[in-house]
């Protein structure tokens, strides 16, 4: 059955691509940091899987793009895939030594401690006057493997980039997702004497969704600040992680296309609001959630999804 | 007392001022089948609890094979053989039967490369539906969990318990729960199951037809202490027995 999940991969990484073609610059700029989000939302995903949300993953968001630009500033790197691949690995490290650490904690305790953490690199970040303090830091444009695109070029290439990773990601997850840790994964949230019982050790599980979704947090961070070309200390900011927890609730945790969707909903929802009721778009976005948790409570996701669904 | 494969040595255990186990010593033969007797509150759960790990002994030990096994996580001891099934059975609500029994596949399954393998391969699936059939219950697994009558809902707590490589099955009352005309059929199955693996086995059940049928060995607890250790037959006409446990000659 594999071969339809990278049927679809293709798919959609065609259909995406082809967003290059049609969409404005400043759609397909829109596009990008939706799926640079979509990223991070999906290991908010990962770990909803096993029964946990982490209210901070802008902890992870915010690493990975301050470890992009350190790494552009003080080094000189430009090239976007050692940008990438330099910030997953720090995202990962910094996983692995919390992960384990977190896995004991469940729900509001689990929530509250991500948070905690990823408050404490917002106040450190915004006192050190060394990298910017809470003005941040700005990032040169990327180059790839020596290339260095220009204006449209480089929109499109940086998008075609966006895509090729989240395609890549996604499919990734869906493997992991469909897999038998992945079914542990499922079990957990669901009784976790029987995991244990059965011989598996549930901290293990919960520690693994931990750090990979560090990495997608590294990984959504570093496109973002590339997207951007700045970065500041709100990338950590608990209301960063709000938005990120909305995505993930309003996708649920069956369909990982549905993750990138919702992460584009809210994109969408917040220029149009934006532009149209500039101080109430926030209140747009929560009759909105609250008519998805109504109508659909295990998200858009089960619209996507053949599974025969429990209840949240 | 020869070596078993079970040795359990003056094992203690209190909650507060409650002695929930004083002084408890078994040894289980491989491939033996004992069944555990007592009044609620007497301290069988308790003991199947301290042997596959959920509760820690005060003191004394319980020891597998060469291994002294008191105070392991329960998911080491599971690893080691010692499997268990629950009074009330422990299965994941939001899956079907057929993904609940593919969980305890995957769970025994090779970890390395457990992040890739596919839940739902073919081959997960038949070993899956071989459980199944075996425990009569290949019928329902498209449905979920909460839909299924109790002794369904036994029978696959067994099956899951059943999926690794079980040398020791401890079922705390297998029948509770489950229809009148259901026990008979269910014990049948899940002992025939068990003895043709060869499984040690030590079930609690307070139903003396039961026991007598399918035990070769009965502990009676009664207050925290095994009062009488024997067959079914001298075990019930142990008059302690009779006073403590049964009520009356059986
Ligand atoms: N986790 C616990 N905490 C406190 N008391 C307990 C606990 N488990 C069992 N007990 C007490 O230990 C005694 C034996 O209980 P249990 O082993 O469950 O009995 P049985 O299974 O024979 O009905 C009872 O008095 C019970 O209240
Ligand atoms: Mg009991």
């Amino acid at each position: 059955m594999r071969y339809i999940l990278f049927l679809y991969a293709a798919i959609a990484f065609v259909v995406l691509a082809a967003g290059s073609i049609i969409l404005p610059d400043w759609a397909m700029f829109l596009f990008a940091m939706a799926l640079a989000k979509g990223l991070v939302c999906l290991g908010i995903v990962a770990m909803m899987r096993g029964g946990v949300v982490s209210f901070g993953q802008g902890l992870y968001y915010c690493i990975g793009a301050y470890t992009a630009t350190l790494a552009a500033n003080l080094w000189g790197v430009s090239d976007i895939f050692a940008l990438t691949l330099f910030s997953s690995v720090v995202c990962l490290i910094v996983g692995m030594i919390f992960g384990p650490m977190l896995a004991t904690y469940r729900g509001i305790f689990f929530a509250m401690l991500t948070l905690a953490l990823s408050m404490v690199l917002y106040g450190t970040l915004s006192k050190m006057s060394v990298i910017g303090g809470s003005d941040g830091l700005n990032i040169g444009s990327p180059t790839f493997l020596g290339w260095a695109p220009e204006g449209r070029d480089l929109q499109t290439a940086l998008y075609i980039y966006v895509v090729a990773i989240v395609v890549i990601t996604g499919t990734l997850m869906r493997i992991y997702f469909d897999s038998e840790q992945g079914l542990i994964t499922l079990a957990t949230r669901d009784n976790e004497l029987r995991v244990e019982y059965l011989g598996a050790s549930v901290r293990k599980v919960m520690a693994y969704n931990y750090t990979f979704a560090a990495v997608l947090g590294g990984l959504g961070g570093t496109i973002a600040v590339v997207a951007l070309g700045h970065v500041d200390p709100e990338f950590a900011f608990w209301t960063t992680s709000g938005e990120f927890v909305f995505v993930a609730i309003l996708a649920g945790y069956m369909s990982v296309p549905a993750v990138f969707v919702a992460a584009i909903i809210l994109e969408v929802v917040r220029s149009f609001s934006n532009l149209y009721f500039p101080n109430t778009w926030q209140l747009s976005l929560g009759i909105f959630l609250l008519i998805v948790i109504v109508t659909l409570p295990n998200g858009l996701g089960s619209l996507l999804s053949r599974r025969k669904g429990g209840k949240t | 007392m020869s070596a078993g494969v079970l040795e359990v040595r003056d094992v203690q255990k209190s909650f507060g001022a409650v002695t929930a186990a004083k002084d408890i010593s078994v040894s289980v033969p491989k491939g033996a089948i004992y069944s555990l007797i007592g009044s609620n509150g007497a301290g069988k759960t308790t003991f199947v609890n301290m042997v596959t790990g959920y509760i820690k002994p005060d003191s004394g030990e319980i020891n597998f094979g060469s291994r002294n096994i008191a105070g392991l996580a329960p998911r080491l001891i599971t690893r080691l053989g010692i499997h268990r099934s629950f009074q009330i059975a422990q299965l994941c609500n939001e899956l079907t039967v057929e993904e609940n029994m593919l969980l305890a596949g995957a769970i025994h399954h090779d970890e390395r490369l457990s992040f890739f393998r596919h839940a739902h391969s073919a081959d997960a699936r038949e070993r899956a539906m071989a459980t199944l059939e075996r425990f009569h219950i290949a019928e329902h697994r498209n449905r979920l969990i909460p839909e299924l009558s109790g002794g369904v809902k036994k029978l696959l707590d067994i099956a899951m318990a059943m999926a690794g490589e079980t040398q020791v099955m401890l079922l705390d009352e297998p029948t509770s729960g489950v229809a009148a005309d259901e026990k008979f059929p269910i014990m049948d199955l899940v002992i025939e199951a068990l003895r043709a693996e060869g499984v040690t086995v030590i079930f609690v059940e307070h139903d003396m037809e039961i026991v007598t049928r399918y035990s070769e060995r009965v502990l009676a607890f009664y207050d925290g202490q095994i009062i009488a250790d024997d067959t079914p037959d001298e075990v019930l006409l142990d008059e302690k027995v009779q006073r403590y446990v049964t009520g009356g000659p059986a």
